[in-house]
């Protein structure tokens, strides 16, 4: 079984974000970690090259140097391979683009499963991985709780989360899959895992590498355009309501229904 | 004509989803000001009242009726919309942000190679008559108003609860026009075994309105029972942490928060938990928020509107028969 895993290296939610004082771009505190639900995604296809016993998963990622981190957590946690799209062509870019030069990437390679992220902790769009789905022209399953493989029929079973239940999907390989709370639990990477990753080659791959031409990827490719960032508007700061509890809600009770006009 | 405004049409239990009532309100403003016609979209097995139901809204209903649509199925679903869409080339293509849409319309974009604008907290019409959609980055962090300048359709998928939901005035009638559901049976991959979804008396917590959540200050899953007592006087829906969740006492589900699900509703109660980042980036714009925590110092009274430091345990059974008396009166 060949596993892509497709990884993100995103900026940690207690980093500090402002804005540039043109408003054209942000600026992010340097504290980065892997999308949470990469790791998810990384532990799935671990578990499922486990299973099947034979197979190599691949970790994948466009973006920059910071990105090697990424690739490393995943080397670390046992994948075989990092692959890194990186290229100054690329900068600038949308989920289109990134999408394109993923599956560009994926195409080359030989695969029977990809495996990403419900969505990235920065953008949350949630939209790379349909897009790569569609760019390779497989199938793809999104918000994916469960997984079987039956490497036999070359096929999968997967449970994915609806609101207010679940769907049991069925398809033949191969298929990507996005990744959702509660598939399981990560591992920690193991201090040998580490060691390894430090010393691991990094693959990299550039715009000539895909065969790609300049328009189709970074801000020349995009479809989406940032027109201005801002901070959102501000919350009225806090009215605490002190006192005896009986007072206290009924002033509650009042508030809501005078002030807020929320009841 | 081609090339209007178009909203697909989600529907649920025999129901449109509010959300899609909420967006073919939006539409109706769009395709106004744009001069264009509004037409929802409307996939299903047996869906001739949903349709009729939808001419009160828009000027053209496009109707896939057919057993085969009876469970979403993206890989039929999608050949369906984007013939359509490649063929009309609609100007602007709306859908809530539900698991569904998010599922599909990014394949969508890709069929039609244009953006997707996911997950918006508003829309509007720039000078150039571009659909200029606003959206949250980094967990709300920032904001970015974002347009597709290059591609039709322009597409976007907006946050339930974002707009009001327009009242069926009556007197628009739009038109029924029934779709050949033809498609491609090499390109249908999936097979949808099964759906278990259980009869929900509550509406889900991305749509609920109003929204009680609880944290670990509930101290077990049997107290519970209290916040679905001040969610029944309320209509609300029943939220919990990620912390509740991780502790086996509510199904994941009902998590609130950026690796669980993201509300937007008019009121919030956030009882007995922390005030976590990962927590508020999933409720942050809850139009007004109420925290009930016993220590003063807890990070939630930033992000509130009205904060009670106390008890839950003794605060909210008193909360839960004021507002029965309160409510009771109407
Ligand atoms: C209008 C616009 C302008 C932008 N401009 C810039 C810019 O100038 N510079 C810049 O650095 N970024 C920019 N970005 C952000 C960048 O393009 C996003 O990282 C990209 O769109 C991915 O979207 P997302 O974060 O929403 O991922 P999602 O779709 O939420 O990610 C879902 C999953 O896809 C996979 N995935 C996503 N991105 C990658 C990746 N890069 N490598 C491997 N796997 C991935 C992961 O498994 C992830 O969990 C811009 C985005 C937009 C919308
Ligand atoms: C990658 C990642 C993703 C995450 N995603 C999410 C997410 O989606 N959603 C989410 O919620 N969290 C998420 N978290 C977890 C988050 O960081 C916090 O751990 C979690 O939100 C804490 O839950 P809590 O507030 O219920 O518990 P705690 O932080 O333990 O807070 C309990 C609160 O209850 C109060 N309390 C106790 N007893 C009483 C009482 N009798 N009366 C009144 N108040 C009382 C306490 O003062 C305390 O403030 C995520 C974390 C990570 C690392």
């Amino acid at each position: 079984m060949n596993i892509v895993v497709l990884v993100k290296q995103v900026p940690d939610s207690e980093a500090m974000v402002q804005l540039k004082a043109d408003r054209s771009a942000v600026e992010v505190e340097d504290k980065y970690t892997l999308n949470f639900f990469d790791s998810l995604a990384m532990e799935e296809a671990l578990r499922i090259k486990e299973q099947v016993g034979a197979g190599k998963v691949t970790v994948i990622s466009l973006g920059t140097q910071k990105s090697v981190e990424a690739l490393r957590t995943g080397v670390a946690m046992g994948a075989d391979e990092a692959v890194l799209l990186e290229d100054p062509a690329f900068e600038g870019g949308d989920e289109y683009t990134t999408a394109k030069a993923l599956a560009q990437a994926i195409k080359e390679m030989k695969y029977d499963l990809v495996f990403c992220g419900r969505e990235a902790f920065d953008d949350s769009s949630g939209a790379v991985g349909p897009l790569v789905a569609e760019f390779l022209g497989i199938p793809h399953i999104t918000v994916v709780v469960k997984v079987q493989v039956s490497p036999e029929e070359r096929a999968v079973v997967v449970e994915r989360e609806i609101e207010g239940g679940k769907e049991v999907i069925r398809t033949p390989l191969p298929v990507l899959i996005s990744a959702q709370k509660g598939l399981n639990e990560p591992r920690v990477p193991p201090v040998i895992g580490v060691m390894k990753a430090m010393r691991a080659e990094i693959k990299r791959l550039n715009l000539d590498a895909l065969g790609l031409s300049p328009d189709e990827v970074g801000r020349a490719g995009a479809k989406e355009e940032v027109l201005r960032y801002y901070r959102p508007p501000e919350r009225p700061s806090v009215t605490m309501l002190e006192g005896e509890a009986p007072d206290v809600v009924r002033e509650l009770v009042e508030l809501l229904k005078e002030e807020a006009k929320a009841i | 004509m081609s090339g209007g405004v178009w909203v697909f049409a989600e529907h649920q239990d025999g129901r449109i989803r509010k959300v899609a009532l909420e967006l073919l309100g939006k539409g109706r403003e769009l395709a106004e000001k744009l001069g264009l016609e509004l037409a929802a979209l409307l996939f299903g097995s047996g869906v001739d009242g949903l349709a009729k139901e939808l001419t009160l809204y828009a000027d053209k209903v496009y109707q896939w009726d057919d057993p085969l649509l009876e469970k979403y199925n993206c890989d039929v679903y999608l050949q369906l919309l984007s013939d359509l869409a490649v063929k009309e080339t609609p100007q602007i293509l709306l859908a809530g942000a539900t698991v569904l849409a998010k599922d599909l319309f990014p394949r969508v974009a890709g069929r039609l190679s244009t953006g997707i604008a996911m997950d918006c907290l508003d829309l509007e019409l720039g000078d150039d008559a571009l659909m200029i959609a606003r959206k949250p980055f980094f967990g709300g962090k920032v904001w970015a108003d974002v347009a597709c300048r290059e591609g039709r359709s322009q597409i976007a998928l907006v946050r339930p609860n974002t707009f009001p939901v327009p009242t069926a005035s009556g007197d628009i009638t739009g038109e029924v026009l029934k779709q050949a559901v033809e498609v491609d049976p090499t390109q249908v991959r999936l097979e949808v075994l099964e759906i278990v979804r259980a009869a929900k008396e509550r509406l889900d917590l991305t749509e609920a309105e109003v929204i009680v959540t609880g944290g670990r200050g509930m101290k077990g899953p049997e107290n519970f029972q209290l916040l679905e007592e001040l969610a029944d006087c309320l209509g609300a829906t029943v939220g919990a942490t990620r912390a509740v969740v991780d502790s086996g006492w509510k199904p994941h589900d009902d998590q609130v928060g950026k690796s669980g699900k993201t509300v937007s509703p008019k009121l919030y109660f956030a009882i007995g938990l922390s005030g976590a980042i990962q927590h508020i980036m999933g409720m942050d714009t809850s139009k007004v928020v109420v925290a009930i925590n016993k220590d003063p110092r807890a990070s939630i009274f930033q992000y509130a509107d009205y904060g009670i430091v106390g008890d839950l345990f003794e605060i909210v059974p008193l909360l839960t028969s004021e507002l029965k008396k309160e409510l009771g009166k109407r």
